[in-house]
């Protein structure tokens, strides 16, 4: 339903119907969306709803497969980047694209740097740049700094200035306020308010929805590819929006024995590590298996690798049974926890080595018999049914699944009583997935305890006897799965910092 | 469940068999090239047990150099290390040190050498190619201090005897010494923790340290083993010099990395056999010889060296990509 007030005029960008595969897999399943010069319009979407390849189809990046994009009522056919850039879409990332060494002047100005007779014009790019920081409102910042000097939020201004002096129609924003304070928040939303008096439009993508309703006009959800809504976004509750972004139907994937939980495994008091997280308190017990929610970024993967020993922890303790030392990896290892990392390829692996070697390598006998290690090797391959040629094959012939089997197998090879896992189905088919599940509950069933971050809320859902979710840093309570929607950890893990912040 | 179908597993046996004995192969063709051309110089006792003489110090060098390797590091200080062992063995000997003991001493030096690269490397987290560039250069300074500037020939030993040839035509025993120190690291690297450990650290440094492997004690372990086997190198160069000499073996460190790339070794860590070394350390050996006989000038000989070099990491890259 396009907005009622603009359809008398002609939208300033209007997608329909856009759709864009890779391989097998519909990234965009038809997208619409309209939006008018001076709007504000917030994009919203789940991680993985297709949000970054819409950004990308807009840019010039990729092309779509089908649908239509204009602007201003001409097609947009953008044939690369450089293109899309001239047509006057510009965007901003979450990962900011300074070149610290130049000046603010000449990062303004980058890759659009006017010339006098093949030589360049210093005065004009001064002159250009100190325009458009005027524009926007900041001319104190000093055009002949290096922008590696700049914090993160004057930088962020300098990449803004950058779309204004290329003549920007549609300015994305991607996740802007991620890395900015509150201050520097409220300082942008004026920022933004101000492109909006000046007619141009502004696609601000945001997980948190408290902003999105503050400053956008108008919103649209996608999910699984596809715009779900949208609408005026002062019709809307943040709850509303949530439902939208969520909405999907628990399959018969997931398995979970009613069990009862024992005594503690782990214990996490107040653990801050050196980023993320910020105070994370959790206790494990045998027979339990416990989820960790939250939003890419709030600093899941982080605890799990603090309380592993893999970065450095900076406040609180983790006592695994009645051990309370600094954790080291290997000590870890030794009290009886192992973890499946999050990147399998780069850390969880080592691609190049076998099957046999990869899975047992933290339980490696001072005398290595190879025999006795393919068949340790076998055995697991067997019981999870990973399909290989033999054990001594390396890893990097497995598929993604298969190679995610290992990864656990190695848990269970050391015997551990306390498995982390970090997104562990990932990336991987269903086939392994339903193994991965069984597995867990099996271990769950024999006393073991097991942490899982994942950001696929069904499977958490699913498997998970508590669920905590964290926001920035920060983990809530664990509470009973049954206390728990996908609505609901949406909520928790999109809610603005608490109080905490002011402190 | 683990179906294993024969097609890939034979092809995949087939490549192994290959990257196994590629190096081999190799050296069985470079043998044949010269046997057809030059069969009576070529083809006798005597000139293989030159050849093999000529290959034991670079071969001593590989033996540690496949293990740093392995473990993704590099040691550019191979050569000085050796012209400050053999200083130190020379002025030992002067001392009426027992030849065992000096030679002992010097092996141990080697090994502090790789102490002092191990230490560097992982308490300062600098790379090793900085590390081992500086202490080349410090080394050998070192050695030219200790011997003020000049060769030191002591009275004769029985050291000196290692690298002689002898007139049965066997090769000298020092051959034999590092055939079976060989022996020893092949299988060091194959059946014990710490040998599966550098392999682990080679391929994949962030899954060793998430598996609990000790990488900084190990790494510090493996250019230990790098430098006892300079030092081993050492009194094999310092036998066949009969003295100490600290502008000996200049380069020697790069014809040692040369022949355990040309073995099969990846530069990038993970991947080398102490074998495969060695018989890329024998390549070189059996060119230079070949190409002696041949009548060509040196010249000659280092343009076919360095071609082979590039050839043999050409044809493993060729290999590997075929794989993936």
């Amino acid at each position: 339903m396009p907005p009622s007030a603009e359809t008398a005029s002609q939208p300033r960008l209007r997608l329909d119907g856009v759709r864009k595969a890779f391989g097998a897999t519909l990234a965009l399943n038809g997208v619409s969306l309209a939006v008018a010069a001076g709007e504000v319009h917030a994009l919203v979407g789940e991680n993985g709803a297709g949000k970054s390849t819409l950004m990308k189809v807009l840019a010039g990046v990729h092309r779509p497969d089908a649908g239509t994009m204009q602007i201003d009522g001409r097609d947009y056919v953008p044939s690369g980047p450089l293109a899309a850039r001239e047509a006057g879409i510009l965007m901003v990332h979450q990962e900011l694209a300074i070149a610290p060494h130049l000046t603010v002047a000449e990062n303004i100005l980058l890759g659009a740097e006017p010339t006098r007779g093949g030589l360049l014009d210093r005065g004009e790019v001064r002159r250009r740049a100190g325009e458009a920081l005027a524009e926007l409102g900041r001319p104190d910042i000093p055009l002949d700094r290096p922008a590696g000097q700049l914090s993160i939020a004057e930088q962020q201004l300098v990449e803004i200035a950058r779309a204004i002096a290329l003549g920007c129609r549609v300015l994305v924003l991607d996740e802007p306020t991620s890395s900015l304070t509150l201050a520097d928040t409220e300082k942008l939303f004026a920022l933004v308010r101000r492109l909006r008096a000046q007619g141009r439009s502004v696609i601000y993508i945001s997980h948190f929805l408290e902003e999105v309703k503050a400053i956008s006009d108008h919103f649209t959800v996608l999910r699984d590819g596809a715009s779900v809504g949208s609408g005026r976004t002062a019709d809307v509750t943040p709850d509303e929006i949530a439902r939208l972004m969520v909405g999907r139907n628990v399959s018969e994937l997931y398995v979970r024995s009613p069990r009862i939980p024992g005594d503690t495994l782990i214990a996490i008091n107040a653990v801050a590590g050196v980023k993320r997280p910020t105070a994370a308190s959790l206790q494990l017990r045998r027979g339990e298996v416990v989820g960790l929610a939250g939003l890419v970024g709030a600093g899941r993967t982080e605890l799990l690798r603090t309380v592993f020993g893999l970065d450095a922890l900076t406040a609180g303790d983790v006592k695994v049974g009645a051990f309370t030392s600094a954790g080291s990896p290997a000590a870890r290892w030794r009290q009886g926890v192992g973890l499946v990392s999050e990147d399998r390829k780069t850390e969880g692996l080592a691609l190049d080595l076998s099957i046999a070697d990869n899975l047992t390598l933290t339980r490696l006998p001072s005398w290595v018999r190879p025999a006795a290690q393919a068949a340790d090797a076998q055995r697991w391959v067997e019981k999870l049914g990973v399909r290989c040629a033999h054990p001594r094959q390396t890893i990097r012939e497995l598929s993604g699944g298969n190679q995610q089997k290992v990864a656990l197998a190695r848990l269970l090879h050391h015997d551990v009583d306390v498995l982390l896992l970090d997104e562990p189905t990932r990336g991987i088919d269903v086939g392994a997935k339903q193994t991965i599940y069984r597995v867990i509950d099996e271990l769950a069933c024999a006393g073991k305890g097991v942490l899982v971050v994942s950001s696929y809320l069904p499977e958490l859902l699913g498997i998970c006897d508590r669920i905590a979710v964290m926001c920035r840093g920060v983990l809530g309570p664990a509470r009973p799965v049954a206390e728990w929607n996908e609505h609901k950890i949406m909520l928790a893990a999109t809610a603005t910092a608490p109080a905490a912040d002011a402190a | 469940m683990a179906s294993a179908p024969s097609a890939p597993s034979a092809q995949s046996r087939l490549r192994h068999v290959l990257s196994a004995f590629g190096p081999a192969i190799g050296l069985f063709f470079a043998c044949a090239l010269f046997a057809g051309l030059r069969w009576q110089t070529f083809m006798s006792v005597d000139n293989f047990a030159i050849m093999l003489q000529q290959t034991a110090v670079i071969g001593a060098g590989a033996i540690g150099m496949t293990v740093v390797i392995v473990a993704g590091g590099i040691d550019l200080a191979v050569g000085s290390t050796v012209a400050l062992v053999t200083v130190a063995i020379a002025l030992l000997l002067k001392e009426q040190v027992s030849p065992l003991l000096a030679a002992l001493g010097g092996v141990g030096l080697g090994g502090v050498c790789g102490l002092l690269t191990g230490t560097l490397v992982t308490r300062l987290g600098l790379t090793p190619f900085i590390v081992t560039l500086g202490l080349m250069g410090a080394l050998r300074g070192a050695a030219k201090g200790l011997a003020s500037e000049q060769p030191i020939y002591p009275d004769e030993t029985w050291l000196n005897g290692l690298m002689k040839l002898r007139d049965n035509g066997a090769p000298p025993i020092g051959v034999w010494i590092t055939l079976a120190l060989a022996v020893v690291v092949a299988l060091m690297l194959r059946y014990t923790r710490f040998g599966r450990h550098v392999f682990a650290i080679g391929s994949n440094e962030q899954t060793a340290r998430l598996c609990g492997v000790p990488i900084e004690r190990q790494k510090i372990l493996i250019y230990v083993v790098g430098g006892l086997f300079a030092g081993v190198a050492a009194v094999l160069q310092f036998a066949y010099l009969t003295g100490g000499d600290p502008t000996t073996s200049v380069g020697l460190e790069l014809n040692v990395i040369a022949a355990v790339v040309i073995g099969g070794a990846s530069l990038s860590g993970g991947q080398g056999t102490v074998l495969g070394s060695l018989i890329g350390a024998l390549i070189m050996s059996v060119v230079a010889n070949g190409c002696t006989k041949l009548g060509m000038p040196n010249w000659v000989q280092e343009i076919v060296t360095g071609g082979i070099i590039v050839a043999a990491v050409l044809l493993d890259q060729l290999r590997r990509r075929g794989r993936s």
